[in-house]
């Protein structure tokens, strides 16, 4: 959307969804495993995003396992997709085997996504812990991963009533920079459904979010909005359909 | 006077405020354990049998801590001897500067 050249990668190896999320599910050929295989070129597997020429995906194997990524392979990969792109998203799946463990080795930066629960922080904090110790960067001595935080499905009404922990408790724990708060909203479901990114979505709070993390991740100083449930005028109450 | 002690009477924490404190707690010790190298749990096991050549001790009463600092580390081994026969035994402390 900013006319940076970006491909997004799917790590999680056998439980492939990145290509259901941005509505390319029905495109896929080749992925990931194929051409760390050597079965497929990568050019082949790629796929360039209906709505953003600059966007590309590369989707991963749904019958293959973990085991089938490698890091030579992937290091590979990136090589050859750092020549054509600006950005190289690595989506990496939850939890910190061989797939994330290969989403972030290669990574110059991070975005740790947590939502206000304490699992999901205490998780971020751990993979915050692997990010500072088993990543490229960090064995050969680079400096470290710059981490950043995205806070997701974000309720204010219920932090005003005490029944959320606030954004600041969570960087307090956590101690790394902030990117953005997603509030939570009706619309991420919405998007998902019809596989179009919600950032997409300028009416949607969470997409705006999503927009503002964007800004700052490229370096732009973006007041931080805590962006509440949408607001809908009384005629769009009385015209609204679920989506 | 029901009503009055509604406002006197001190509100149990935010459930949000208990989370940040459990959170807090817990990542203090998950923090640590992850800062220690990988061989302190086969040091500790190491130790705890030469130990038990001579003495009954229970697995969890030896502690081996590794402490960085920027000058100086110390390797901390506590073991916490059961009281034979009676008698009160201090538990033994041995630090190594390295």
């Amino acid at each position: 959307m900013r006319g940076k050249k970006t491909v997004v990668i799917d790590f999680d190896v056998g439980l492939r969804n990145l290509d259901m999320v941005m509505g390319c599910e029905r495109r896929v050929v080749f992925d990931f495993i194929n051409v760390i295989q050597g079965d497929a070129k990568i050019k082949q597997a790629l796929i360039v995003d209906r709505r953003l020429e600059n966007l590309s995906i590369l989707p991963t194997s749904q019958t293959r396992d973990k085991d089938a990524l490698t890091r030579e392979g992937v290091e590979k990969v990136i090589n050859d997709l750092r020549n054509e792109f600006d950005y190289i998203l690595c989506d990496s799946p939850a939890g910190i085997e061989r797939g994330a463990h290969l989403a972030m080795y290669f990574a110059d930066e991070a975005v740790v996504v947590t939502n206000p629960e304490v699992s999901s922080v205490r998780d971020s904090d751990r993979v915050l812990g692997l990010l500072s110790s088993k990543t490229r960067r960090a064995e050969k001595g680079e400096g470290p991963v710059k981490p950043h935080l995205l806070v997701t499905r974000y309720d204010p009404a219920r932090v005003a009533k005490g029944e959320m922990m606030k954004v600041e408790d969570i960087l307090e724990i956590l101690s790394i920079p902030l990117l953005g708060i997603v509030p939570e909203s009706p619309t991420v479901l919405s998007a998902s459904n019809v596989g179009t990114p919600v950032v997409l979505n300028q009416g949607s709070n969470a997409g705006t979010a999503y927009a503002d993390a964007v800004s700052r991740l490229m370096g732009e100083q973006t007041e931080m909005r805590v962006l509440g449930p949408e607001r809908r005028s009384l005629l769009q109450r009385f015209l609204w359909r679920t989506a | 006077m029901k009503l009055f002690d509604y406002f006197v009477r001190p509100r149990p924490p935010s459930s949000a405020q208990t989370a940040k404190d459990r959170l807090q707690i817990l990542l203090a010790h998950e923090r640590q354990d992850r800062s220690q190298p990988e061989y302190l749990p086969l040091l500790q096991k190491d130790i705890l049998e030469v130990i038990r050549k001579y003495i009954e001790v229970a697995s969890d009463k030896v502690e081996v801590r590794l402490q960085r600092g920027e000058r100086m580390s110390t390797l901390e081994i506590g073991i916490e001897l059961p009281p034979p026969r009676g008698l009160k035994l201090n538990s033994v402390s041995a630090a190594l500067a390295r």
